[in-house]
């Protein structure tokens, strides 16, 4: 029908005086958006096909290329948007439900950005991360409430398993299968380089990336993907994924298109086959369910790692992290509604869930009321942008935050958002060949320890101009933060106060 | 506004003195101490914690309390009732001067509690005072203890340290140890509960400097029942001790190890087993580590302890003279008590001295 024709939302602007017609454009686009011409030797576009990743633009030898947003518009109206209007044109034709891919879009306050942090004046110094020592390293676990010695008086280590970060910050988790080997390579590489962590999703673990398990999280999620003792066995800790902040509440789906080669190996599924991971685990009805999976996982690793349960930040999210920290987990993740995704139903992603600075606030509280913030330590993602998300983040109360997206934007991720499509141009979000290879893992771990090597400076910039020269000092310290433009609402949930008090 | 609705950072000149052999000496001693630092202080806060000065007494708990009016003293002294046997009570002998304006009533009363409330409360006899201090503090309106150990007690008031001293004729004490501060404040205190030493129990702290950790500290020790109501670095700083030598049982050198811990390229070079201890204490107690400037003097029944912050980033100096160790901010603190020093250093950040009795170990 007519009506299903929608006009791009973005046009290809090509320069012709620049333009040589040497077709890079045309071969670097999955999305088959350019041609050329042989008849007149010229490039032309299809704006449709678009999906603004600027891989032709940045590839373009003569910079002849650009991408716009279309002025093409409905009749302005502050209710019914163009998105709105378009999406119930596309639903109308097809009867599906809308796929994106990352984090919510929507224009939701960003509490990270209506916060800010203090400085030494005068009557404390602050201090020179040039010049003196300061201290970015953490550790990830349950503490004993109690020390216990031996017979000639010395302490005794009965200190539950536990991991070391050299910084606060660890990759956070994303499968083999909805990103590349070459990204997942590069990604464990830039791990272990940095001493940090990443996660491996609910994909399995490739046998080849099997020697960098000391800074690997493997993940147990609803499908059980690749899961085995082996597995278990092979990573510094254990995750189990409860939710993901870009889709609380559901659970995951790589369409059998992706189940390829190696893929199906690792996630134990035979090719071509959907991997549908159902939205509970159908062995957790409840939180004592949970507390069994926990320990059925360390005796399947003889007590000897500690155990993360990934939640998504539902409205109830502090109970429910109250609830875990009595539950033999080690470390709880909580993942913020924008958080990243390789696809999720749209209006999932955009409606559902809560900003991560509000449930971290909340659960930091919660657990130090109930006098079990010891028993567990608290990893917040979705989504952290930058060094000073992170310092905010741990100020507020955080022991580590899981980046994601950023990770991917350092590989070359221009958050196209169209990662449920396969075609990833840069050689992320995609299992073909020809695409994967763009992504150069040896380049790509450079990258990612470029990013985190440069946030670890700011990191360490930040506190030691607020004094402090440790990073335990800043955990929870929310007197360094205060709040601007909040109502008292948002200021109490946050436990800051408002800049000027 | 009082101390306690806002946040009060000081700078701030601390002594301290101890007689290793448990020898007494009058309190004049620290007070000539503390007064050539006038300069660093600005009359907004003195005081003085003293031990061994009440032999007579030493099996109860010496409670020593401000009240703002007569209201307060009858509601304390009928939660006292309740819950002790006041053995013996009067006002603290006083001086009127002129220096010293404004003071609230001042008593102190001996006591031990009773066997019954005591076994009610299936807690151990310390952490049961400790208990009813923090009750009376946060909830009788007025009234404020702020001294409750045995054998010792804590004199301050608004005012510079040497006015305090005599206006408590501390001359009239003797101990085996003192303590002093002056506090250099941002803000007027307006009211004695906020100057220092603090103290709960038998343990007191005077500290000089502005924690940068202040709210993690705070933050991490309200999780075990203390309640930060003065919002001073002095104060989280007693509760950490507490926790970490009462409650927790670390010795005193383990909790410098873990207040101003080495940092991890100095713990990295350590041989194993003192690295893995240290490796312990960092990781197991990482949220009671205090960040930004300090120098302290904690005193407790039997010794005290001087412990700079990790960077030494406030001025300590110790110097000894044949049973007597001395700690000041500034050397001629010292010198103007005693010239003829066996031994004067200068601690480095984060090394701890503990003096204690001959007769005991800690």
């Amino acid at each position: 029908m007519a009506v299903d024709y929608i006009y791009p939302d973005y046009e290809i602007i090509r320069d012709y005086d620049r333009c040589i017609a040497c077709r890079v454009c045309e071969r670097q686009c999955a999305n088959e958006a350019h041609e050329y011409l042989s008849d007149s030797k010229k490039m032309i576009a299809d704006n449709a096909k678009c999906v603004n990743c600027h891989r032709c633009v940045s590839l373009c030898p003569t910079r002849a290329l650009k991408i716009v947003k279309s002025d093409h518009t409905f009749k302005e109206n502050a209710n019914w948007t163009g998105k709105s209007i378009k999406e119930i044109y596309k639903q109308a034709g097809s009867g599906g439900v809308l796929l994106s891919s990352m984090g919510n879009p929507e224009n939701y306050p960003v509490y990270f950005d209506k916060i800010l942090l203090n400085a030494s004046q005068v009557t404390n110094p602050s201090i020179d991360p040039l010049r003196e020592p300061m201290e970015t390293r953490v550790f990830l676990g349950a503490k004993p409430d109690r020390i216990e010695r031996d017979e000639k008086g010395r302490l005794k280590k009965n200190l539950p398993p536990h991991i070391m970060l050299s910084m606060p910050i660890m990759f956070s988790a994303m499968s083999y299968g909805s990103i590349s080997y070459n990204a997942h390579e590069s990604l464990a590489r830039a791990a272990a380089h940095l001493g940090i962590l990443y996660n491996t999703g609910e994909g399995g673990l490739h046998e080849d990336l099997y020697k960098y398990g000391k800074h690997t999280i493997v993940q147990v999620a609803s499908g059980r993907f690749g899961v085995h003792t082996t597995y278990l066995n092979s990573g510094a800790a254990i995750e189990i994924k409860m939710g993901q902040g870009a889709k609380p509440g559901i659970g995951g789906h790589l369409p059998g298109a992706k189940i390829v080669g190696d893929i199906s190996k690792t996630r134990m599924i035979p090719e071509g086959s959907d991997a549908i991971s159902p939205a509970p685990h159908h062995d957790i009805y409840s939180i004592e369910d949970l507390k069994q999976l926990v320990y059925s996982l360390k005796e399947a690793t003889g007590y000897t790692k500690p155990v993360i349960v990934k939640i998504a930040a539902v409205h109830n999210v502090s109970a429910i992290a109250s609830g875990i920290a009595r539950s033999g987990a080690d470390i709880i993740a909580i993942d913020g509604f924008r958080g990243g995704t390789g696809a999720a139903p749209t209006r999932i992603r955009d409606h559902v869930g809560l900003p991560i600075e509000l449930a971290l606030a909340s659960v930091d509280k919660r657990l130090r009321d109930e006098g079990v913030r010891n028993n567990v330590s608290l990893v917040v993602g979705g989504s952290i942008r930058s060094s000073a998300d992170v310092v905010k983040a741990v100020a507020l109360g955080a022991d580590c935050v899981y980046i994601g997206t950023a990770a991917l934007i350092a590989l070359g991720c221009h958050l196209c958002r169209s990662c449920q499509t396969g075609k990833c141009n840069w050689g992320i979000a995609t299992q073909r060949e020809d695409l994967v290879k763009r992504l150069n893992p040896n380049l790509g771990y450079k990258r990612l320890i470029n990013l985190l090597t440069a946030w670890q400076h700011e990191i360490k910039e930040m506190m030691g101009g607020m004094g402090i020269n440790s990073i335990e000092s800043l955990k929870g310290n929310r007197l360094m933060l205060r709040g601007v433009g909040l109502n008292e609402k948002e200021l109490e949930i946050l436990g800051i106060k408002h800049a000027g008090e | 506004m009082r101390e306690g609705m806002f946040r009060n950072i000081s700078g701030c000149a601390i002594s301290g003195i101890i007689s290793r052999s448990g020898k007494r000496f009058s309190g004049k001693l620290i007070i000539d101490s503390i007064s050539v630092m006038h300069e660093r202080s600005n009359g907004l806060g003195g005081g003085f914690t003293a031990y061994g000065i009440y032999p007579e007494y030493k099996d109860y708990y010496a409670f020593h309390i401000f009240y703002d009016h007569r209201m307060a003293k009858k509601e304390c002294e009928e939660f006292l009732e309740e819950h002790f046997d006041i053995i013996n009570l009067s006002k603290i002998p006083t001086t009127k001067i002129p220096e010293i304006k404004d003071e609230p009533l001042i008593w102190r009363y001996f006591v031990t509690p009773l066997p019954t409330k005591l076994t009610d409360s299936q807690l151990d006899e310390r952490e049961f005072v400790a208990k009813c201090v923090f009750r009376i503090n946060t909830g009788i309106d007025g009234a404020y203890i702020f001294s409750s150990g045995k054998n010792m007690g804590v004199f301050k008031a608004v005012g510079f340290p040497e006015d305090v001293g005599r206006f408590y004729r501390l001359e009239e004490y003797e101990g085996y140890s003192f303590t002093a501060h002056g506090r250099y404040p941002t803000n007027t205190p307006g009211w004695w509960g906020g100057a220092h030493p603090f103290a709960l129990l038998d343990y007191s702290v005077v500290h000089n400097g502005e924690i940068s950790s202040y709210d993690a500290n705070r933050r991490a020790i309200e999780m075990y029942g203390y309640k930060c109501t003065l919002q001073t670095d002095t104060e989280v700083i007693t509760y950490i001790i507490d926790y970490l030598h009462r409650k927790i049982g670390l010795t005193l050198k383990e909790i410098c190890s873990v207040i101003a811990a080495p940092f991890w390229s100095t713990i990295e070079g350590k041989p194993q087993k003192e690295r893995e201890e240290l490796e312990y204490l960092r990781n197991v107690f990482d949220s009671k580590l205090i960040t930004g400037p300090f120098s302290i003097i904690v005193g407790f029944e039997g010794g005290i302890m001087a412990l700079n912050d990790r960077l030494k980033l406030r001025s300590m100096v110790v110097g000894e003279k044949d049973d007597m160790v001395y700690v000041a901010s500034e050397e001629a603190a010292i010198r103007v008590i005693q010239n003829d020093l066996d031994k004067v250093w200068a601690p480095k950040g984060g090394e701890g001295v503990i003096v204690t009795l001959e007769e005991r170990k800690v």
